[in-house]
C-alpha cells in the first residue's frame, strides 16, 4: 500500500483519539473546577439560609431562597407542560394515526418551535406579562419557562410514543377498547419510563435555564411564598454572587453553581433509575 | 373522572387533547405575531436597513444600530462552530467505527452529562478557568494584551457547550450507515479511513449538515454563557480578543433601562424577533435536509 | 353452491388499495356460523388483510384504502361510526404475536371485563379465573397474578392473549398465523382449543400451515394474490379442488 495512504490513515487516527478523549478530558476539567472551587465554600450554612442583609456584600446567610425557588419554579413549569404535552403527543399518535400528512404537519411545527432560544420566549413573555398586567413573579416566571419546555416534553414524548407496536393497538381495540382509553391507559403504561425521562428531562432545562426567569420571575431575598410574588432562582443567584466585588461571595457562588449542577446531575441519575423501577410492566416486542 | 361514564370520559379527553394541541401548533406564530407587534414602534420609525447595517448604539439619543450585535453573534457563533464541527465529526467517527460497542456506554452519559450542565455554570466556569487562560496564555502568545473576556471566549465556552448537541445526532446519523456499505468498501480494498472519508461521509452528508445546522442555531440563541464571558462592550470587535456583545447578550443586560426610554423596548423586542427568525430560518432549512437525509437512506 | 347454515359474517365486493397497488380484488365469502374457517393461500396473498378488514383494524394503516362489504349481524362494518367500538368487541383477535397489555396478568383479563362494565371485585376476580381456567392458563399463574403479563413464556402469552379476548364475550374470534411464533407443544395446544371452542364460537383462522387446516378446519377459503381461487367444506377443497391453482398448492408444486 502506498506510503501516503499508511500516513493519512495513521495521522487521521491519531487526530479522531485526540478530539475524543480531549473532549472526555473537558468534562472532566469542568467537573473538577466546579467541584474543587465549589466545595471549599459549600457549607450547612449556605444551603439551610436565605441571604441576611449584605448578603452580596459578605455578609451571612445562604441561597435558600434561590434553591427553593428554583426548585417550585421549575416543578410547577414542568407539572404545566406535562399537562398541556401529555395530550399532544398522545393525540398524535394514537388518534391521528390515519392523517399522516396532518401527523407530519404537526411533527414539523414542534420541530420550528424546539430550536427557539430560550431567550425569545422571555422577550416574548414579558411583553405578555404586561399585557396581563401580571408583575414579575412566580406565576409569570412558571410560564415563560413552561412555554420553553414544552416543545422539548413534547418531542422526547413523541419519540418514545413512536415505538409503541401497532400490534398493541390492534389487541387493544379488538378487546373493545375506544381511542382515549388506549391512549391513556395502555399507550402511557406501555412507555412510562420514556414519559418519566422525559418529564426529567424537562425539569433539567427548566432548572437550569437563566434566561428565561430573567425578566419575568424577578429575584428576592426571600423564599418562596405566593404565585404574584417574585422569586429567587439559582441561575440568577449564581450570577449575582459572581458580580459581586467581594472575593468570599464569589466563592459562595461557585458552592452555588455546585448545587445547582449537583441538583440538575441528580435528577438525571434519578431518571434513569426510576425509569428502569417503572420498567416491570413494559413489554418488550 | 370515575363518576363519568366511558363516553363521557371520552369527551373530556379529547377536548384537552384538542386544547392544547392547538395551544402547541399557534405557538410559532405567536411569537412571530407578539414580538412584531412590539417592535412595531422602530421599524415603523425607521429603515430596516439603517436598523440592522448602522454601527452607532445611543438608545437615549434615539439611535439604534443593531450592527455590533448582529456582527458579535455572528463571530461567536461561526468561531464556535469552526472549532466545535471537526472535533465532533472526528469524534463521532472514531465512537462508530473504531471502538467496541461498550465505548459508546462510556461516551452517552459523558455527552449527557455534558448536555446538562446549566448555561449559567458555564459562564462561571468560563470565568474561571477561560478567560485567565485567555488572558494569561492565550494574548501573550500571539502578542496582545486582553482581559480575556472576549470574542474568543465566548466561542470556547461556546463550542464546548454544542459539543453534545452535534455529537448525539452525528453520532446517531452513523449508526444508521447499514454495515454493507463499509464492509463493500473495505473488500475493494479501500482502508478504514478511506472508507470513511470517501463512502460514509457521503452517505451521512445531509445528516451531518443537520447536525452542525442545529449546533448553529443553538449557539446563535445562547445567552447566559456568553454574557458572562463575553465583555459586553458595544463596539466592532476588530479581532477575537476584543470584547463583543450579541444580541441575546444585549436583551439579557438591558431588561432593566427598557421601561424607561422610548423606543428602548421595541429595540430589545427587535432583537429577539431576529433571533426568532434566524432560528426559525435555520430549523427550516435543516429540516428539509433531514427530510433529503430520512428519503436517501430509507 | 350447496345449502349453507346461517353465515355469520358476509363479504361482498370487497377491494383494499395500498397506493396503486391492489391488496384484494372482489372478495365475496360468507363465514359460516360456528364453524372453523380456515383462510389461507402463500405469503403476500392478502389473507391477513382480508382479516384486518373484519374487524376494521384496516384504520391503522394510512395507506390502505378499504370499499365494499363486511356485513356481520347486518350491520355494514365498513361504515360503522360511533359503533365500531362495540362491533370490534363482537370478534376476539389473536395475532401472530402475542401481544399483552403492560400490566399484570390480572389486569389483562380484568381490562376487558371492565370495558363492559363489570365492575364489582368479587365478579371481575370470578370471572378472570373463569377465562383463564378456559384457557388452561389458571393452574400455571394462579399464584402470580399480580405479576406483569411480560414474564410469561410466549406460549402462556399466547394463551393469555386468548383469555383475554374471551373474556370480552366475542362472538367471532379472528386469529392470525396463531401458532406461528409458538413451539409444536404451545400450537397443538392452540389448535385443541380451538375445536372446543368452535360450538360457541364462529371461528376465522388464517394459516399458511397446510396441515393445520386439514386437521381442524370445516371451511376452507384458497387465497392467491388477492383473489379467492376457491372456497368450500375442508372435504370439498382438500379432496377434490377445483381449480387448477389450488391443486398447486396443495400439492406443493407451486411457483
Amino acid at each position: 500500500m502506498k506510503l501516503s495512504r499508511k500516513i493519512e490513515e495513521k495521522v487521521f487516527k491519531v487526530l479522531m483519539v485526540i478530539t475524543t478523549y480531549s473532549i472526555l478530558a473537558i468534562l472532566a476539567i469542568i467537573i473538577y473546577s466546579i467541584f474543587a472551587k465549589g466545595i471549599k465554600a459549600l457549607s450547612w450554612e449556605i444551603l439551610t439560609q436565605v441571604p441576611k442583609g449584605g448578603y452580596y456584600y459578605g455578609k451571612g446567610g445562604g441561597i435558600l431562597n434561590a434553591i427553593l425557588g428554583s426548585l417550585s419554579l421549575a416543578f410547577g413549569a414542568t407539572l404545566l407542560a406535562f399537562i398541556v404535552g401529555l395530550p399532544v403527543a398522545l393525540y398524535i399518535n394514537v388518534f391521528l394515526v390515519r392523517r399522516k400528512k396532518l401527523i407530519t404537519l404537526i411533527r414539523f411545527i414542534l420541530d420550528l418551535v424546539w430550536g427557539i432560544p430560550s431567550i425569545v420566549y422571555v422577550a416574548f413573555g414579558f411583553s405578555m406579562m404586561i399585557l396581563l398586567g401580571l408583575q414579575t413573579s412566580l406565576l409569570a416566571g412558571m410560564l415563560t419557562v413552561t412555554l420553553f419546555i414544552l416543545p422539548i416534553m413534547i418531542r422526547s414524548m413523541d419519540e418514545i410514543l413512536r415505538t409503541v407496536p401497532i400490534g398493541l393497538s390492534e389487541a387493544a381495540y379488538s378487546l373493545g377498547s375506544n381511542k382515549s382509553e388506549l391512549a391513556f391507559k395502555i399507550f402511557t403504561r406501555q412507555t412510562i419510563s420514556g414519559i418519566i425521562t422525559a418529564i426529567l428531562l424537562s425539569f433539567g432545562r427548566a432548572i437550569g435555564d437563566a434566561a428565561s426567569v430573567l425578566f419575568t420571575a424577578g429575584y428576592t431575598d426571600n423564599l418562596p411564598n405566593s404565585l404574584m410574588e417574585p422569586v429567587a432562582t439559582l441561575p440568577l443567584s449564581i450570577f449575582f454572587q459572581l458580580s459581586s466585588p467581594v472575593p468570599a461571595v464569589q466563592d459562595r457562588a461557585y458552592a452555588s453553581a455546585l448545587v445547582l449542577t449537583l441538583i440538575i446531575l441528580l435528577v438525571s441519575l434519578f431518571s434513569r433509575g426510576l425509569g428502569k423501577r417503572y420498567h416491570k410492566t413494559k413489554v418488550n416486542f | 373522572m370515575y363518576l363519568l361514564n366511558r363516553s363521557q370520559r371520552h369527551r373530556v379527553n379529547y377536548t384537552w387533547m384538542i386544547v392544547s394541541l392547538l395551544l402547541v401548533a399557534s405557538l410559532p406564530f405567536l411569537l412571530f405575531l407578539g414580538l412584531y407587534l412590539k417592535s412595531f414602534l422602530l421599524i415603523h420609525d425607521y429603515h430596516l436597513g439603517d436598523l440592522l447595517f448602522s454601527r452607532v448604539w445611543k438608545p437615549g439619543s434615539g439611535k439604534f444600530g443593531f450592527y455590533p450585535f448582529i456582527v458579535g453573534s455572528i463571530w461567536v457563533t461561526l468561531m464556535a462552530m469552526l472549532i466545535s464541527a471537526p472535533i465532533c465529526l472526528l469524534t463521532a467517527i472514531y465512537v462508530t467505527q473504531y471502538t467496541r460497542k461498550r465505548f459508546l456506554r462510556i461516551m452517552h452519559p459523558a455527552i449527557d452529562i455534558l448536555a446538562g450542565i446549566p448555561s449559567v455554570v458555564y459562564g462561571v466556569w468560563g470565568i474561571l478557568v477561560i478567560v485567565p487562560f485567555i488572558s494569561r496564555f492565550v494574548g501573550p502568545l500571539f502578542g496582545v494584551q486582553t482581559l480575556g473576556y472576549s470574542i474568543l471566549a465566548a466561542a470556547l465556552v461556546l463550542s464546548i457547550m454544542i459539543i453534545p448537541f452535534i455529537l448525539n445526532i452525528l453520532i446517531e446519523v452513523f449508526r444508521t450507515i447499514p454495515v454493507e456499505l463499509k464492509e463493500a468498501s473495505l473488500s475493494l480494498g479501500a482502508t478504514q479511513w478511506e472508507t470513511v472519508k470517501s463512502v460514509l461521509v457521503k452517505k451521512a452528508l445531509p445528516g451531518i449538515i443537520a447536525a452542525f445546522g442545529f449546533g448553529l442555531a443553538r449557539a446563535f440563541g445562547e445567552t447566559m454563557a456568553v454574557l458572562m464571558v463575553v465583555g459586553n462592550v458595544v463596539k466592532l470587535p476588530k479581532s477575537v480578543f476584543d470584547p463583543g456583545y450579541t444580541l441575546p447578550a444585549l436583551i439579557a443586560n438591558n431588561y432593566g433601562e427598557m421601561l424607561s426610554i422610548p423606543k428602548y423596548e421595541s429595540a430589545l423586542m427587535f432583537a429577539a424577533l431576529i433571533l426568532l427568525a434566524v432560528s426559525l430560518f435555520f430549523n427550516l432549512v435543516m429540516h428539509f435536509f433531514i427530510d433529503r437525509y430520512n428519503k436517501f437512506s430509507a | 353452491m350447496e345449502m349453507e347454515p346461517t353465515n355469520k359474517i358476509h363479504i361482498e365486493n370487497l377491494n383494499v388499495y395500498a397506493g396503486k397497488q391492489q391488496i384484494l380484488k372482489d372478495i365475496n365469502i360468507d363465514i359460516p356460523k360456528n364453524k372453523i374457517t380456515v383462510i389461507m393461500g402463500p405469503s403476500g396473498c392478502g389473507k391477513t388483510t382480508l382479516l384486518k378488514c373484519m374487524n376494521r383494524l384496516t384504520d391503522l394503516y394510512p395507506e390502505l384504502k378499504v370499499t365494499g362489504k363486511v356485513m356481520i349481524n347486518d350491520k355494514n362494518v365498513l361504515e360503522a361510526e360511533e359503533d365500531i367500538v362495540k362491533l370490534r368487541q363482537y370478534m376476539g383477535l389473536l395475532s401472530q404475536r402475542p401481544y399483552p397489555l403492560p400490566m399484570t396478568i390480572y389486569n389483562n383479563i380484568a381490562f376487558g371485563l371492565k370495558l363492559k362494565g363489570v365492575k364489582k371485585r368479587r365478579e371481575l376476580n370470578k370471572q378472570v379465573v373463569r377465562y383463564l381456567q378456559q384457557a388452561n392458563l389458571w393452574d400455571e399463574v394462579k399464584n402470580r397474578l399480580r405479576e406483569p403479563a411480560s414474564r410469561l413464556s410466549i406460549g402462556q402469552q399466547q394463551r393469555l392473549c386468548l383469555a383475554r379476548g374471551l373474556a370480552v364475550n366475542p362472538e367471532i374470534i379472528l386469529a392470525d398465523e396463531p401458532t406461528s411464533a409458538l413451539d409444536p407443544i404451545s400450537s397443538q395446544y392452540i389448535e385443541e382449543k380451538f375445536v372446543e371452542l368452535k360450538n360457541n364460537y364462529t371461528i376465522v383462522l388464517v394459516t399458511h400451515i397446510l396441515r393445520q387446516a386439514r386437521r381442524i378446519a370445516d371451511y376452507v377459503v384458497f387465497m392467491y394474490l388477492g383473489e379467492v381461487i376457491e372456497q368450500g367444506t375442508v372435504e370439498e377443497v382438500f379432496g377434490n379442488p377445483r381449480m387448477e391453482k389450488t391443486k398447486q398448492y396443495l400439492g406443493g408444486t407451486f411457483n
